[in-house]
């Protein structure tokens, strides 16, 4: 009931706090000489944000880096220590490698399958319907999603019902029955396959986005000249659409690096399937060893830095075309 | 559209009789696109209508047979799975959190970041593209990159465990997407009717309040549904900084009843689809913010 209350206050109270934060301020502001006016009050507009941002994510980007140097609970400078360790045990390889095959099948199969699948459906008549089932999977939350594909990787022994529609339908062609999230030739791929589900929707519409914004005359015009479909596809729509597929690609591989929920839900971790994001919190929680979990972080933003910087790029690119 | 890659410019006048086979030939050769996107829209729809005819169903019945069965009589449907996840510890109590959790702390970071993207939008100051830069780069930083001075913080201010810790953590993650994104849309906004205002001596927090936020409530509107869900379907942020605590939202009841019972754990079906029950929702009634937050939002790391 407490806690009701609390939400409650907090949901009137931030907005009422914040008018009052703008509208006091402003009046002060307006006080001041026009000069010093116009030099505090973009600071003052953009303060909290940038508290907020200061506060959850700068100061704590470079706290977790210089803690990485540091021991267990941080007492003590180990040099790099913690990275050796990282880059020498299996345990924590494996996470790495795992992490690897993330970045590549399901960026490649994310993106791949929205492209092929926002380009098959703009042919058809059913394109809305067609897309709603695609888009399905994209607003349910990684753990419903985990569930949802323990069910479908359900496996018992041979012999026994599959009560699991992998192997169910791996019954029907008279296949034995596969442990999906155990194997260790397929956990992995299984997997990464729930996040694919996930994911290709939400690439499916960016794609498609742009792809209704190619000009039909082209398309029209290379039709009359007699190139094949497949042509037309490979030759005018894919270059048209680069831009797009660069963008939603980075996108992916961040959340391909970034994976937590889907292995930290199905497998923990067990069975060779670990990743960076899940290893660091096992680090942190398991081991209460904040330098190597520290680390652990750190070498997955190292990963993301390239990104970061294309991002910053594309950014300035569009600003100097505004 | 498509009966142009069969029609060469320089042919003669073809009869009924071709007319009629070229049009079959076509339906025939688009018959594998069909059927490909119908073997795609299967196999992505088709999890989580099983799920969905799996909550419905008796313990035993999901433990004795594939959840295709149910389709055809007898059905056997029951509320079993819905009543003992009700029923289960903390369950209940979680979801009360999770509402509790999600939205305070999608309306602490919509206020705050709309105020700055104004700001970034219309004010010009030293310093103003660096931070903006630093913004952008901000987006993709890893959450696990702050995860333990965070931790830190909220322990050193008693915080550690409480819903404010998530309210404050949620917003301090989404700002600086949100802040790019409502400074590019404030941004573009037509800059005659602001200065037209300040002709009139309308002070900023007139201009703001006045003019920009209500023009900036359909891109409000696409972003809250975007927030409101993110926060909703976390996982990682509350299992850090809530643990144990009786404040954990519900993705994370599910996850340590899934990750604690070894068997039994069928009826958490019921559980997976009380949690996406409301993000599907949203998605169904507000189809179109949702994809148009999706489509503004691809830069998003």
């Amino acid at each position: 009931m407490d806690r009701i209350i609390t939400a409650g206050i907090a949901v009137v109270a931030v907005p009422v706090v914040l008018l009052g934060y703008l509208i006091l301020g402003e009046r002060l502001l307006e006080r001041l000489p026009q000069r010093l006016q116009s030099w505090f009050r973009p600071y003052f507009w953009a303060l909290p944000a940038i508290a907020f941002a200061g506060i959850f994510m700068v100061y704590p980007t470079i706290r977790t880096a210089i803690l990485s140097f540091y021991n267990r609970d941080s007492t003590e400078f180990v040099g790099w220590a913690n990275y050796n360790y990282f880059f020498t045990f299996p345990d924590t390889l494996l996470s790495l490698r795992n992490s690897l095959f993330w970045l590549i099948f399901f960026t490649i199969f994310s993106v791949g399958l929205g492209l092929i699948i926002a380009i098959m459906v703009d042919r058809v008549g059913y394109e809305s319907i067609a897309k709603i089932a695609i888009f399905l999977p994209v607003p349910i939350s990684a753990v419903a999603a985990s569930i949802i594909w323990k069910f479908m990787f359900d496996y018992q022994p041979p012999g026994s019902v599959q009560t699991g529609t992998m192997n169910a339908a791996l019954g029907t062609v008279g296949q034995q029955p596969v442990a999906w999230l155990v194997n260790k030739t397929t956990n992995n791929a299984a997997l990464i396959f729930v996040a694919i589900w996930s994911f290709t929707g939400f690439c499916m519409v960016i794609i498609s986005a742009s792809l209704k914004s190619i000009s039909s005359e082209i398309l029209e015009a290379a039709r009359i000249d007699g190139a094949s479909e497949l042509r037309i596809v490979r030759l005018i729509v894919t270059p048209l659409l680069w831009p797009t597929i660069t963008v939603v690609g980075t996108t992916m591989i961040i959340t391909a690096l970034k994976q937590f929920d889907i292995v930290y839900v199905l497998t923990g971790g067990a069975y060779d399937t670990n990743v960076i994001a899940v290893q660091m919190y096992q680090q942190l929680t398991r081991g209460g060893h904040f330098g190597r979990a520290a680390a652990v972080g750190v070498v997955l933003f190292v990963a993301i830095i390239p990104l970061l910087v294309i991002n910053v790029r594309r950014f300035q690119q569009q600003e100097e075309m505004r | 559209m498509s009966e142009v890659i069969t029609t060469r410019r320089e042919e003669v006048r073809p009869s009924a009789v071709s007319i009629a086979l070229e049009r079959l030939t076509l339906s025939i050769q688009r018959l594998p696109l069909h059927l490909a996107i119908i073997i795609f829209a299967v196999v992505w729809l088709a999890p989580t209508i099983g799920l969905i005819v799996n909550s419905f169903r008796s313990f035993q019945d999901m433990g004795n047979s594939g959840w295709w069965t149910t389709l055809f009589p007898p059905h056997g449907f029951t509320f079993a799975s819905y009543q003992q996840v009700l029923n289960t510890e903390n369950v209940a109590s979680s979801i009360i959190n999770s509402i509790l959790i999600t939205i305070p702390a999608t309306v602490i970071q919509l206020a705050i970041a709309t105020m700055a993207a104004y700001a970034f939008a219309w004010m010009s100051f030293p310093g103003r593209n660096l931070i903006f830069i630093t913004i952008v780069g901000l987006m993709v930083v890893p959450i696990q990159m702050t995860l333990i001075p965070v931790l830190r913080i909220f322990v050193a201010t008693g915080l550690a465990g409480s819903i404010v810790a998530v309210w404050l953590a949620h917003s301090g993650y989404g700002l600086p997407f949100e802040v790019f994104l409502l400074r590019n849309y404030i941004g573009s906004l037509p800059r005659e009717i602001f200065e037209s205002a300040e002709v009139d001596g309308a002070g900023h927090s007139t201009r703001f309040l006045r003019l920009a936020v209500p023009m900036t409530v359909p891109a409000i509107a696409s972003l809250t549904i975007f927030v409101f869900l993110g926060v909703w379907n976390d996982l990682l942020v509350s299992l850090t900084y809530l643990g144990n605590s009786p404040n954990r939202p519900f993705t994370v009841v599910i996850t340590q009843l899934v990750t604690s019972l070894g068997g039994g754990w069928q009826f958490l079906t019921a559980a997976a689809v009380l949690q996406m029950a409301l993000p599907l929702a949203v998605f169904i009634f507000l189809q179109r913010y949702f994809v148009r937050g999706i489509t503004a939002g691809s830069v998003k790391g």
